[in-house]
Protein backbone atom coordinates (compact mmCIF):
# COMPACT_ATOMS: atom_id res chain seq x y z
CA UNK A 1 0.00 0.00 0.00
CA UNK A 2 1.73 3.33 -0.88
CA UNK A 3 -0.57 5.38 1.02
CA UNK A 4 -0.38 6.31 4.69
CA UNK A 5 -1.25 3.26 6.78
CA UNK A 6 -2.11 4.98 9.91
CA UNK A 7 -6.01 6.16 10.38
CA UNK A 8 -6.65 7.42 6.68
CA UNK A 9 -9.36 10.29 6.93
CA UNK A 10 -12.13 10.28 4.45
CA UNK A 11 -13.81 13.28 5.63
CA UNK A 12 -14.03 16.88 3.59
CA UNK A 13 -15.35 20.33 3.41
CA UNK A 14 -18.54 19.80 1.73
CA UNK A 15 -18.69 23.34 -0.13
CA UNK A 16 -15.93 26.17 -0.51
CA UNK A 17 -18.31 27.70 2.39
CA UNK A 18 -17.67 25.10 5.01
CA UNK A 19 -14.30 25.70 3.99
CA UNK A 20 -14.18 29.14 4.91
CA UNK A 21 -16.22 29.21 7.30
CA UNK A 22 -13.89 26.83 9.25
CA UNK A 23 -10.63 28.85 8.41
CA UNK A 24 -12.51 31.74 9.77
CA UNK A 25 -13.47 29.63 13.22
CA UNK A 26 -9.98 28.51 13.48
CA UNK A 27 -8.60 32.02 13.05
CA UNK A 28 -10.46 33.69 15.20
CA UNK A 29 -9.43 31.11 17.62
CA UNK A 30 -5.79 31.64 17.06
CA UNK A 31 -4.12 34.16 19.73
CA UNK A 32 -0.14 34.32 19.13
CA UNK A 33 -0.15 31.23 16.92
CA UNK A 34 -2.60 29.59 14.68
CA UNK A 35 -1.25 26.65 14.07
CA UNK A 36 -2.25 25.51 17.29
CA UNK A 37 -5.81 26.11 16.86
CA UNK A 38 -5.79 24.58 13.32
CA UNK A 39 -4.33 21.41 14.14
CA UNK A 40 -7.13 20.96 16.53
CA UNK A 41 -9.67 22.18 14.03
CA UNK A 42 -8.27 19.98 11.27
CA UNK A 43 -7.35 17.04 12.18
CA UNK A 44 -8.79 16.62 16.12
CA UNK A 45 -12.25 18.11 15.40
CA UNK A 46 -13.18 17.97 11.36
CA UNK A 47 -10.94 14.87 10.46
CA UNK A 48 -10.15 16.25 7.21
CA UNK A 49 -6.57 15.49 7.55
CA UNK A 50 -4.37 12.99 10.06
CA UNK A 51 -2.03 14.50 11.90
CA UNK A 52 0.96 13.03 10.17
CA UNK A 53 -0.60 14.61 7.21
CA UNK A 54 -0.86 17.90 8.85
CA UNK A 55 2.87 17.41 9.88
CA UNK A 56 4.04 16.77 6.77
CA UNK A 57 2.28 19.76 5.00
CA UNK A 58 3.46 22.22 8.10
CA UNK A 59 7.38 21.28 7.06
CA UNK A 60 6.42 22.37 3.23
CA UNK A 61 4.65 25.36 4.37
CA UNK A 62 7.41 26.09 7.26
CA UNK A 63 10.37 26.40 4.76
CA UNK A 64 8.64 28.82 2.33
CA UNK A 65 8.00 32.15 2.42
CA UNK A 66 4.84 33.50 4.08
CA UNK A 67 3.29 32.40 7.30
CA UNK A 68 3.58 28.98 7.92
CA UNK A 69 -0.12 29.00 9.15
CA UNK A 70 -0.92 30.80 5.93
CA UNK A 71 0.96 28.43 3.52
CA UNK A 72 -0.88 25.69 5.05
CA UNK A 73 -3.97 26.83 4.69
CA UNK A 74 -3.49 27.15 1.38
CA UNK A 75 -2.46 24.06 0.89
CA UNK A 76 -5.39 22.75 2.85
CA UNK A 77 -7.66 24.60 0.24
CA UNK A 78 -5.75 23.53 -2.38
CA UNK A 79 -6.13 19.78 -1.72
CA UNK A 80 -9.82 20.22 -1.55
CA UNK A 81 -10.83 22.66 -4.11
CA UNK A 82 -7.64 23.62 -6.26
CA UNK A 83 -6.40 27.29 -6.65
CA UNK A 84 -10.33 28.26 -5.70
CA UNK A 85 -9.73 26.22 -2.42
CA UNK A 86 -6.79 28.06 -1.57
CA UNK A 87 -7.82 31.49 -2.40
CA UNK A 88 -10.88 30.55 -0.25
CA UNK A 89 -8.91 29.24 2.59
CA UNK A 90 -7.10 32.34 2.85
CA UNK A 91 -9.79 34.52 2.66
CA UNK A 92 -11.46 33.29 5.19
CA UNK A 93 -8.04 33.02 7.65
CA UNK A 94 -7.55 37.03 6.73
CA UNK A 95 -11.25 38.94 6.14
CA UNK A 96 -12.66 38.60 9.36
CA UNK A 97 -9.44 38.66 11.61
CA UNK A 98 -8.65 41.77 9.57
CA UNK A 99 -11.60 43.45 9.83
CA UNK A 100 -11.96 42.89 13.55
CA UNK A 101 -8.00 44.17 14.32
CA UNK A 102 -8.77 47.48 12.09
CA UNK A 103 -11.84 48.42 14.39
CA UNK A 104 -9.64 47.32 17.46
CA UNK A 105 -7.06 49.78 16.10
CA UNK A 106 -9.97 51.89 15.84
CA UNK A 107 -10.83 51.90 18.99
CA UNK A 108 -7.65 52.19 21.09
CA UNK A 109 -6.80 55.17 18.89
CA UNK A 110 -9.59 56.98 20.49
CA UNK A 111 -8.86 55.76 24.38
CA UNK A 112 -7.18 58.54 26.12
CA UNK A 113 -3.20 57.12 26.80
CA UNK A 114 -2.97 57.15 30.48
CA UNK A 115 -5.61 56.57 31.52
CA UNK A 116 -6.92 53.30 33.36
CA UNK A 117 -9.19 52.15 30.04
CA UNK A 118 -5.91 52.04 28.74
CA UNK A 119 -3.79 50.23 31.20
CA UNK A 120 -7.00 47.70 31.45
CA UNK A 121 -6.40 46.50 27.48
CA UNK A 122 -2.57 46.65 28.31
CA UNK A 123 -2.82 44.38 30.80
CA UNK A 124 -5.60 42.34 29.41
CA UNK A 125 -3.25 41.94 26.36
CA UNK A 126 -0.43 40.95 28.45
CA UNK A 127 -2.25 38.09 29.95
CA UNK A 128 -3.59 36.97 26.50
CA UNK A 129 0.20 36.72 25.11
CA UNK A 130 1.14 34.81 28.35
CA UNK A 131 -1.60 32.05 27.54
CA UNK A 132 -0.78 32.24 23.82
CA UNK A 133 3.16 31.60 24.55
CA UNK A 134 1.80 28.23 26.52
CA UNK A 135 -0.48 27.28 24.11
CA UNK A 136 1.91 27.36 21.40
CA UNK A 137 4.17 25.17 23.21
CA UNK A 138 1.60 22.81 24.54
CA UNK A 139 0.48 22.03 20.55
CA UNK A 140 3.66 21.81 19.50
CA UNK A 141 4.22 19.02 21.64
CA UNK A 142 1.01 17.14 20.79
CA UNK A 143 2.20 17.63 17.16
CA UNK A 144 5.26 16.14 17.87
CA UNK A 145 3.46 12.97 17.94
CA UNK A 146 4.05 11.50 14.96
CA UNK A 147 7.79 11.66 15.01
CA UNK A 148 7.48 8.52 17.19
CA UNK A 149 6.85 6.61 13.60
CA UNK A 150 10.20 8.57 12.19
CA UNK A 151 13.07 7.26 10.23
CA UNK A 152 15.56 8.26 12.21
CA UNK A 153 15.50 7.36 15.72
CA UNK A 154 14.29 8.21 18.62
CA UNK A 155 17.28 10.19 20.27
CA UNK A 156 18.50 11.50 17.10
CA UNK A 157 15.28 13.04 16.65
CA UNK A 158 14.85 14.91 20.13
CA UNK A 159 18.40 15.81 19.90
CA UNK A 160 17.48 17.88 16.40
CA UNK A 161 14.20 19.05 18.03
CA UNK A 162 16.39 20.07 21.37
CA UNK A 163 19.15 21.46 18.42
CA UNK A 164 16.58 23.58 16.79
CA UNK A 165 15.15 24.82 19.77
CA UNK A 166 18.37 26.02 20.74
CA UNK A 167 19.40 27.78 18.03
CA UNK A 168 16.51 29.77 17.55
CA UNK A 169 15.65 30.72 21.87
CA UNK A 170 19.13 31.17 23.01
CA UNK A 171 21.28 31.72 20.37
CA UNK A 172 18.98 33.87 18.13
CA UNK A 173 20.27 32.11 14.67
CA UNK A 174 18.17 33.88 12.00
CA UNK A 175 15.96 31.25 10.80
CA UNK A 176 17.45 30.85 7.89
CA UNK A 177 20.39 29.33 8.76
CA UNK A 178 18.58 26.78 10.99
CA UNK A 179 16.86 25.92 7.68
CA UNK A 180 19.62 25.66 5.93
CA UNK A 181 21.92 24.20 7.90
CA UNK A 182 20.42 21.98 10.59
CA UNK A 183 17.76 21.39 8.42
CA UNK A 184 19.45 20.05 5.61
CA UNK A 185 21.77 18.15 8.04
CA UNK A 186 18.73 16.33 9.33
CA UNK A 187 16.97 15.88 5.52
CA UNK A 188 20.48 13.88 4.44
CA UNK A 189 20.41 12.22 7.24
CA UNK A 190 17.24 11.10 6.79
CA UNK A 191 17.42 10.24 3.51
CA UNK A 192 20.85 8.12 4.43
CA UNK A 193 18.68 6.10 6.66
CA UNK A 194 15.95 5.69 3.94
CA UNK A 195 18.59 4.35 1.56
CA UNK A 196 20.02 1.97 3.49
CA UNK A 197 16.57 0.20 5.00
CA UNK A 198 15.55 -2.71 3.74
CA UNK A 199 12.79 -2.36 0.90
CA UNK A 200 10.05 -4.59 2.09
CA UNK A 201 9.85 -7.58 0.04
CA UNK A 202 10.99 -7.28 -3.48
CA UNK A 203 10.86 -3.74 -5.22
CA UNK A 204 8.05 -2.17 -3.29
CA UNK A 205 9.11 1.08 -1.47
CA UNK A 206 7.69 1.58 2.05
CA UNK A 207 5.13 3.73 1.63
CA UNK A 208 5.88 6.63 3.65
CA UNK B 1 -9.25 66.09 2.64
CA UNK B 2 -8.98 65.79 -0.93
CA UNK B 3 -5.22 66.38 -1.29
CA UNK B 4 -4.80 64.03 1.55
CA UNK B 5 -6.78 61.21 -0.43
CA UNK B 6 -4.35 61.74 -2.92
CA UNK B 7 -1.54 61.01 -1.05
CA UNK B 8 -3.13 58.20 0.47
CA UNK B 9 -3.19 56.40 -3.24
CA UNK B 10 0.30 57.44 -3.35
CA UNK B 11 1.24 55.66 -0.33
CA UNK B 12 -1.04 52.88 -0.98
CA UNK B 13 0.88 51.98 -4.25
CA UNK B 14 3.99 52.31 -2.43
CA UNK B 15 3.52 50.48 0.31
CA UNK B 16 2.14 47.83 -2.40
CA UNK B 17 5.11 47.89 -4.27
CA UNK B 18 7.53 47.26 -0.94
CA UNK B 19 5.55 44.31 0.58
CA UNK B 20 5.48 42.66 -3.15
CA UNK B 21 9.43 42.78 -2.91
CA UNK B 22 9.56 41.63 0.65
CA UNK B 23 7.27 38.81 0.32
CA UNK B 24 9.18 35.94 -0.88
CA UNK B 25 12.10 36.62 1.56
CA UNK B 26 9.49 36.46 4.42
CA UNK B 27 11.05 32.57 5.17
CA UNK B 28 9.91 31.63 8.73
CA UNK B 29 6.88 34.58 8.26
CA UNK B 30 6.52 38.03 7.86
CA UNK B 31 7.59 38.49 11.75
CA UNK B 32 10.83 37.76 10.40
CA UNK B 33 10.91 40.75 7.96
CA UNK B 34 10.38 43.37 10.94
CA UNK B 35 13.26 44.88 11.08
CA UNK B 36 13.84 45.26 7.87
CA UNK B 37 10.45 46.70 7.60
CA UNK B 38 11.28 49.00 9.81
CA UNK B 39 14.15 49.80 7.92
CA UNK B 40 12.87 50.87 4.65
CA UNK B 41 8.89 52.09 5.77
CA UNK B 42 10.13 54.01 9.06
CA UNK B 43 13.12 55.57 8.40
CA UNK B 44 13.43 55.60 4.58
CA UNK B 45 10.40 55.81 3.28
CA UNK B 46 9.11 57.40 6.45
CA UNK B 47 4.88 56.60 5.96
CA UNK B 48 4.38 56.04 9.60
CA UNK B 49 6.15 56.79 13.09
CA UNK B 50 8.63 54.60 15.28
CA UNK B 51 5.33 54.54 17.43
CA UNK B 52 2.63 53.50 15.56
CA UNK B 53 5.18 50.74 14.06
CA UNK B 54 5.72 49.20 17.54
CA UNK B 55 1.74 49.76 18.57
CA UNK B 56 1.07 48.18 15.39
CA UNK B 57 3.18 44.97 16.23
CA UNK B 58 2.03 44.71 19.78
CA UNK B 59 -1.56 44.74 18.81
CA UNK B 60 -1.43 42.03 16.17
CA UNK B 61 0.19 39.91 18.84
CA UNK B 62 -2.39 39.67 20.74
CA UNK B 63 -5.21 39.99 18.61
CA UNK B 64 -6.79 36.60 16.78
CA UNK B 65 -5.64 35.24 13.88
CA UNK B 66 -2.20 34.90 11.71
CA UNK B 67 0.67 37.22 13.06
CA UNK B 68 0.90 38.47 9.56
CA UNK B 69 -2.18 40.53 10.39
CA UNK B 70 0.64 43.23 11.99
CA UNK B 71 1.00 44.30 8.21
CA UNK B 72 -2.46 44.99 7.53
CA UNK B 73 -1.97 46.87 10.67
CA UNK B 74 1.03 48.96 9.54
CA UNK B 75 -0.41 49.27 6.19
CA UNK B 76 -3.75 50.63 8.31
CA UNK B 77 -1.38 53.33 10.50
CA UNK B 78 0.13 53.95 7.50
CA UNK B 79 -3.01 54.81 5.00
CA UNK B 80 -5.79 53.62 6.60
CA UNK B 81 -7.96 51.56 4.91
CA UNK B 82 -6.50 51.48 1.50
CA UNK B 83 -2.88 50.81 3.03
CA UNK B 84 -4.39 47.80 4.97
CA UNK B 85 -5.49 46.17 2.00
CA UNK B 86 -2.84 47.39 -0.30
CA UNK B 87 -0.15 45.75 2.24
CA UNK B 88 -1.59 42.46 2.50
CA UNK B 89 -2.00 42.19 -0.84
CA UNK B 90 1.62 43.28 -1.34
CA UNK B 91 2.78 40.60 1.06
CA UNK B 92 0.61 37.55 0.63
CA UNK B 93 0.41 37.60 -3.44
CA UNK B 94 4.42 35.98 -4.14
CA UNK B 95 4.40 33.63 -1.16
CA UNK B 96 1.20 32.04 -1.56
CA UNK B 97 1.59 31.50 -5.46
CA UNK B 98 5.32 30.02 -4.62
CA UNK B 99 3.66 27.92 -1.71
CA UNK B 100 1.06 26.75 -4.23
CA UNK B 101 3.59 25.64 -7.14
CA UNK B 102 5.65 24.00 -4.65
CA UNK B 103 3.12 21.91 -2.63
CA UNK B 104 1.71 20.83 -5.88
CA UNK B 105 5.20 19.72 -7.42
CA UNK B 106 6.13 17.66 -3.68
CA UNK B 107 2.21 16.00 -3.67
CA UNK B 108 3.06 14.85 -7.24
CA UNK B 109 6.66 13.69 -6.52
CA UNK B 110 6.19 12.34 -3.17
CA UNK B 111 7.27 8.68 -3.78
CA UNK B 112 10.73 10.17 -4.76
CA UNK B 113 13.01 9.35 -1.94
CA UNK B 114 14.27 12.43 -1.35
CA UNK B 115 11.42 14.28 -1.03
CA UNK B 116 9.83 11.81 1.68
CA UNK B 117 13.37 12.56 3.37
CA UNK B 118 13.42 16.26 2.38
CA UNK B 119 9.56 15.53 4.51
CA UNK B 120 10.32 13.52 7.29
CA UNK B 121 14.03 15.46 7.62
CA UNK B 122 12.64 18.89 8.31
CA UNK B 123 10.13 17.58 10.92
CA UNK B 124 12.40 17.27 14.12
CA UNK B 125 13.41 20.90 12.59
CA UNK B 126 10.03 22.56 12.36
CA UNK B 127 9.14 21.02 15.84
CA UNK B 128 12.10 22.68 17.74
CA UNK B 129 11.67 26.16 15.71
CA UNK B 130 7.85 26.01 16.27
CA UNK B 131 9.01 24.94 19.94
CA UNK B 132 11.60 28.67 20.16
CA UNK B 133 8.71 30.40 18.66
CA UNK B 134 6.39 29.80 22.20
CA UNK B 135 9.24 29.52 24.25
CA UNK B 136 10.55 33.92 22.75
CA UNK B 137 6.32 35.02 23.41
CA UNK B 138 6.70 33.44 27.10
CA UNK B 139 7.90 35.72 29.69
CA UNK B 140 11.28 35.54 30.59
CA UNK B 141 11.86 32.89 33.53
CA UNK B 142 12.89 35.56 36.33
CA UNK B 143 9.31 36.39 36.15
CA UNK B 144 8.36 33.38 38.13
CA UNK B 145 4.55 33.83 38.50
CA UNK B 146 3.68 34.45 34.63
CA UNK B 147 6.17 32.27 33.43
CA UNK B 148 4.43 29.39 35.67
CA UNK B 149 1.37 30.34 33.90
CA UNK B 150 2.89 29.30 30.27
CA UNK B 151 4.13 26.21 31.24
CA UNK B 152 1.21 25.21 33.10
CA UNK B 153 -0.33 26.15 29.84
CA UNK B 154 1.51 24.69 27.86
CA UNK B 155 1.51 21.12 29.38
CA UNK B 156 -2.52 21.54 29.83
CA UNK B 157 -2.78 22.09 25.97
CA UNK B 158 -0.47 19.00 25.26
CA UNK B 159 -2.44 16.67 27.54
CA UNK B 160 -5.55 17.81 28.22
CA UNK B 161 -8.51 18.90 25.50
CA UNK B 162 -8.79 22.31 27.61
CA UNK B 163 -10.77 25.13 25.53
CA UNK B 164 -8.01 27.17 24.03
CA UNK B 165 -10.57 29.94 23.92
CA UNK B 166 -11.30 29.53 27.73
CA UNK B 167 -7.30 29.82 28.36
CA UNK B 168 -7.14 32.64 26.49
CA UNK B 169 -10.31 34.61 28.17
CA UNK B 170 -8.70 33.36 31.30
CA UNK B 171 -5.49 35.06 30.46
CA UNK B 172 -7.09 38.91 29.76
CA UNK B 173 -8.95 38.38 33.15
CA UNK B 174 -5.84 37.61 34.96
CA UNK B 175 -4.06 40.61 32.92
CA UNK B 176 -6.66 42.84 33.20
CA UNK B 177 -7.47 42.88 37.09
CA UNK B 178 -3.30 43.14 36.89
CA UNK B 179 -2.63 39.76 38.29
CA UNK B 180 -0.07 38.73 36.26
Amino acid sequence: MPELSTTVTSERPASLWELFVACTCLAMQGFGGVIAVAQREFCVRRHWLTPAQFLEMLNTAQVLPGANVCNLTGMVGDRFFGWRGAFVALAGMLVLPMAGMLLVAWAIALVPAQSSAQDLIQGALRGITIVAAGQIMGTVLRLAAPLKQHPLKGPTCVALVALAFAMSAFLRWPLIWVLLGLGSASCLLTYATLRRQPPHGGTQGQGS
Amino acid sequence: MSAAQAGDWATCLELFQHFLSMSLLSIGGAITLVSEMHRILVDEAKVLSDLAFTNAIALAQAAPGPNVLFVALIGWYSARFGGALSSMAGIMLPSSTLTLLVSRWVGTHRHWVSVRAFQAGMTPVTVGLLLASGWLLAPPVQDIAPFAISMLVALLVWRTRVSLMALIGLGGLLGALGWV
